[in-house]
């Protein structure tokens, strides 16, 4: 049976606070304020990391930032950044180009259960750009399509012109059921319009036997676990993606405390049943 | 002969109802379809109706000057078209636009009121459903105003 590698690079000489040189290779525009960077190793080394992982990304002179990968984790030779313009530091990862150079330490942090979701259905739900973190989730589902059950991937958006991965998001919708949804639209748009959660009742899942994996801001994930609890699914098959602010990414200082998890050591990618208890509260 | 009560029965919104009420409300249903670019009712006209929608899509949407028409929700397979009919002053708030042809139960919406004011439990029975559709849609509304994924 393939599994996920779960060999991960750390960092040059061991050492994890070091960030490694990479070259950007590609840079793709999304929307107007999304970009992909495609980065590799200068001598080609072999890279590897799990769904749900994030790396921090360092530009010289900006500062340094985490990412979620976004890329295929059977791609070997490379890592890919979705990354939105929202900062200096992703202000001034925007403007590189092609041939530059930035630092990269990682990936770190926790991954999505995709080996223990064999067999079962899938419901995953992506709201702006957490789209990003769950690509590689599909990447790896559809490599291994016949060992899960029905697949649904549902996905809130702010408008048309904001939805990622479009080219993308058709090309799998033969293999897995894709909703997409927007906020707000004119009437060019033919697609559904409402908050993502309304998507959950379009689907159907065996509610014992499903796992679902969320990402997006805060609110849309309490509001979308509320609706899968609704439809009697179990909190220990419901997985987050948290986001707080990681600066050292090993759990060392402190700034991603989230009770008494670290996000960037127990985290990203949570279980809801270990977190129902601090999930929501405004002070955490 | 065949009557619409099976169809009726099997739609998600009436899905619990006591039978003796769907057989009531069979009797203001009938079949429609319309076909993707019709409005199904415009703003302002009077709401007499409401539609449970057994496939298709339509958009509520509100024309805005000098931005055309914005589409402030969908609704598809199962769910229900249209409550201003059960509220004075039964006027339409928004315009109904297919999106992907639809076929529907349209219900009439007086004589399913003199029905309630015949029978107060059936009126019980439908306000309870039709004010859980409103919360749920008031609280997708309220969501969607925070604007979730735009730039923090």
């Amino acid at each position: 049976m393939k599994t996920l590698d779960k060999k991960v690079i750390l960092s040059s000489c061991q050492n994890p606070m070091t960030p490694i040189p990479f070259i950007i290779k590609n840079i793709y525009k999304d929307t107007h304020n999304i970009f992909t960077l495609e980065t590799s190793l200068a001598n080609h080394s072999n890279l590897s990391f799990l769904p749900g992982q994030f790396n921090m990304l360092y530009v010289f002179g900006a500062g340094e930032i985490p990412i979620s990968i976004s890329g295929n984790p059977q791609e070997k030779q490379s890592f890919t950044h979705t990354t939105r313009i929202v900062g200096a530091v992703t202000k001034a990862l925007s403007k590189l180009k092609k041939g530059d150079m930035i630092g990269i330490r990682g990936p770190f942090g926790t991954y999505w259960p995709l080996n223990d979701a064999y067999g079962k259905d899938l419901v995953i739900v992506a709201g702006g750009i957490g789209l990003a973190p769950v690509r590689p989730i599909i990447y790896h589902i559809l490599s291994e399509r016949k060992k899960y059950g029905k697949i649904s991937l549902l996905y809130g958006t702010r408008t048309p012109e904001d939805i990622l991965y479009k080219d993308e998001l058709k090309e799998w919708s033969p293999r897995i059921n894709v909703f997409t949804t927007v906020d707000i639209a004119d009437s060019k748009w033919k697609g559904d319009v409402g908050i993502v959660t309304k998507l959950i009742s379009k689907v159907s899942f065996r509610p014992g036997n499903t796992v679902s994996m969320i990402c997006g801001p805060e609110i849309m994930m309490r509001f979308t676990i509320q609706d899968l609890l609704n439809r009697e699914m179990n909190e220990k098959n419901i997985f987050i993606s948290m986001e707080r602010n990681m600066k050292c990414a090993i759990g060392f200082c402190g700034h991603c405390q989230f009770g008494p998890e670290f996000i960037c050591k127990n985290g990203p990618v949570m279980c809801y049943e270990k977190i129902k208890n601090i999930f929501g509260i405004r002070e955490i | 002969m065949e009557t619409l009560e099976p169809i009726l029965k099997e739609h998600l919104f009436f899905k619990t109802l006591d039978s003796k009420y769907i057989k009531l409300i069979t009797g203001c249903a009938q079949n429609a379809r319309f076909k993707e670019g019709e409005f199904i009712f415009k703003e302002g006209q009077s709401a007499d109706k409401f539609y449970l929608i057994r496939e298709g899509k339509i958009a509520l949407q509100i024309p805005c000057p000098a931005r055309g028409a914005i589409t402030i929700q969908t609704v598809s397979n199962n769910e229900v078209l249209g409550f201003s009919w059960l509220f004075p002053p039964y006027k339409w708030s928004f315009d109904a636009k297919v999106v992907e042809d639809v076929r529907v139960l349209e219900i009439d919406g007086k004589c399913l009121r003199k029905k309630c004011e015949g029978d107060h439990d059936l009126g019980y029975e439908l306000q309870k459903r039709f004010a859980q559709m409103i919360l749920e849609r008031l609280q997708a509304t309220r969501l969607q105003l925070l604007d979730l994924y735009e730039t923090p």
